[in-house]
């Protein structure tokens, strides 16, 4: 369970993260939305350790994510960053290694070749798997990183925007593959997504950021609503109902 | 996409990866296996390149009262080793170096490492002149971590850290601290000393003055034990840190490992330009920037560079010897240019 108390975090005079709480039960996949610059982003963080509040605690197993040794953290939660620029020239397989990090320190055994092979395979990455990141199409690399954080293996799993730069083919496979292993596997899992209407089809529930706060708190059908939509978005947004699920009309 | 795997799994592991994979390993190993024996072979004849004419026959006889045993095992040897020491040694640390400071043109020479542990020995053999050379080594270190650790925080504090302007810095840097290590020197009368820590030279290498160097050798092992967090860390904070990798311990710890390999280096053979810039370059040209993976091959492709030079500069004026740091530094100059211009890189 991740446990979110009070969460601030400014930069100057601005508070990007205003006291959040929340509290993310075991299990399932929490989409996360809101406007570009509602600190969807730096709540993220926050929770995956790699910023820090300036007030509020998080907590995941009742493990204070401040105050916990990293590498007993890192095999617990993953985190997957927005931008996933590269400098090092290493190969996609090598990357994918290094998720394995946090459990063997480096030295592969057996069983972290498997995980390997099969976050590669997950990907569909086999054809580029030695071919240097830098190589790579942007799609490419994006479905790289995912394979290396699917690799972790981590019970937790923070995903900010994973479905970036994919194609509409590789966004619903990512998106099925995320719920598949909320599913098979009881990870928790909690994304940030821009498209309303992934968030409806594949989470169980949405959290809507405005402003650095949680203006709304639900499962997808009280969510994707014009009403709940034109309070977050600031837009008016029809919503029709298509195959059992509620379909936002955001295109025109 | 799920399904589409499941169905790949029943099949047996995908083979075609699995194949260029292990090609890959190969061809890494064949790579390092062959600079490996070529440095062997080479090792082997610089033992009997020299004024004294030495043969494999006159050590075989093992004759201890022999003059060519004597010069054999109180100089071939230790220069030998030396060299192979410091030149992997100082390959090494600047493929760490460029590694955790995230620019390539960043070695301890162009980042004032090895100057302010020059700076350092100077200060302390004016202040502490009788001491032994363990209390002067360790001033040399605490000068280089400091001078290190300054050129990190004004790296961390510059506006444009373009990948250029880096080393620039670093050079104007390692330029000031040199500048008032030679004005301590020429005030106290250690310029030759000075110049003998400033140049890099294997010719008075001998038996009983070069053992320090096997800390080195010692502490490059340890290198490649924290090989992968020197990777992870290079590849930014936010990574390393979701690694659960510890960023600033493993990023100064890294930097004091260099710095002691430096000053040490400096001490016993003085300093050997180019080598921790050039070589790492070349080596993770080809093979990529995977600390772990290139570590050997680097620590080789070091050893027999510095190697290389060393025999040139006791053949080239016969019987005479070029410093090595001025073949070193022409014929790193020339293969680096070389391989700027035209290579096949990583992965193509
Ligand atoms: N390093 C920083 N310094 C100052 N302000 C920052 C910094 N990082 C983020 N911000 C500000 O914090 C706010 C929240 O940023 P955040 O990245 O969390 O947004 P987001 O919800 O993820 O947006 P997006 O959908 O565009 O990714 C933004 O207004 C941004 O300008
Ligand atoms: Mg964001």
């Amino acid at each position: 369970m991740i446990e979110i108390e009070n969460v601030t975090r400014r930069y100057g005079t601005t508070t990007v993260v205003d006291g959040v709480s929340l509290s993310i039960p075991v299990g399932g996949v929490t989409a996360l939305v809101g406007a570009n610059g509602a600190g969807k982003s730096t709540l993220l963080s926050i929770i995956g350790r790699i910023l820090r509040p300036d007030a509020g605690t998080v907590r995941v197993d009742g493990l204070d994510v401040a105050a916990t040794p990293g590498a007993t953290l890192a095999r617990r939660l993953s985190i997957l960053r927005q931008e996933n620029q590269v400098a090092v020239r290493i190969t996609v397989r090598e990357l994918v290694e290094f998720g394995r990090f946090p459990h063997s320190g480096g030295r592969l055994t057996r069983e972290d070749v498997a995980h390997v092979n099969r976050a590669i395979e997950y990907l569909q990455l086999e054809p580029y798997a030695d071919r240097p990141l830098d190589r790579l199409s942007g799609g490419q690399r994006q479905l790289a990183f995912i394979a290396m954080v699917l690799c972790q293996d981590t019970g937790y799993m923070l995903l900010d925007e994973p479905l970036n730069n994919l194609d509409m083919r590789h966004s619903a496979q990512t998106m099925g593959l995320i719920r598949q292993m909320a599913q098979d596997l009881g990870k928790t899992i909690i994304v940030v997504i821009h498209d309303i209407n992934f968030a409806a089809c594949h989470a169980d529930r949405i959290v809507a950021m405005k402003d650095g706060r949680i203006v709304a708190d639900g499962a997808p059908r009280e969510i994707v609503t014009p009403e709940t939509i034109k309070a977050v978005f600031g837009i008016d947004v029809p919503v029709h109902e298509v195959d059992g699920r509620p379909l936002a009309m955001y295109f025109a | 996409m799920v399904a589409e795997a499941r169905q790949g799994l029943r099949g047996g592991w995908p083979t075609a990866s699995k194949l260029t994979g292990w090609a890959r390993k190969l061809e890494g190993r064949t790579l390092a296996g062959a600079a490996l024996a070529l440095l062997v072979v080479t090792a082997f004849c610089s033992l009997f390149i020299g004024v004294s004419n030495v043969t494999p026959l006159d050590v075989l006889r093992l004759d201890n009262s022999d003059h060519q045993t004597r010069v054999f095992i109180e100089s071939r040897v230790p220069r030998l080793a030396a060299i192979l020491l410091a030149g992997s040694a100082m390959s090494v640390a600047g493929l760490v170096m460029q590694t955790l400071v995230r620019n390539r043109f960043v070695a301890p020479s162009t980042a004032g490492t090895v100057s302010s542990a020059s700076l350092g020995l100077v200060v302390a053999t004016i202040w502490f002149g009788s001491a032994s050379i363990f209390l002067k080594m360790s001033i040399a270190v605490l000068f280089a971590m400091a001078g290190t650790l300054l050129f990190l925080a004004l790296v961390q504090r510059m506006k444009h850290t373009d990948i250029i302007v880096v080393p620039l810095v670093g050079i104007m840097f390692g330029g000031v601290v040199q500048a008032a290590a030679t004005f301590l020197a020429f005030k106290y009368d250690l310029l030759q000393s000075l110049n003998a820590w400033i140049n890099g030279d294997f010719s008075g290498t001998l038996r009983g003055r070069y053992e320090l160097l096997y800390l080195v050798g010692g502490l490059t092992g340890v290198t490649y034990l924290f090989a992968n967090r020197f990777t992870l860390v290079g590849m930014g904070r936010d990574f390393a840190v979701n690694l659960g990798v510890h960023y600033e311990r493993v990023l100064y710890g890294g930097l004091c490992l260099v710095s002691l390999v430096s000053a040490v280096v400096v001490v016993v053979v003085g300093s050997i330009p180019f080598l921790g810039l050039v070589v790492p370059n070349v080596v993770t040209m080809t093979m990529g920037d995977n600390v772990r993976r290139v570590l050997p091959a680097t620590a080789i492709s070091g050893a027999l560079f510095v190697l290389v030079c060393d025999i040139l500069s006791r053949t080239i004026r016969y019987p005479y010897e070029v410093p090595v740091g001025s073949i070193v530094g022409v014929g790193g100059g020339v293969v680096f240019i070389f391989l700027v211009l035209r290579s096949r890189s990583f992965g193509s």
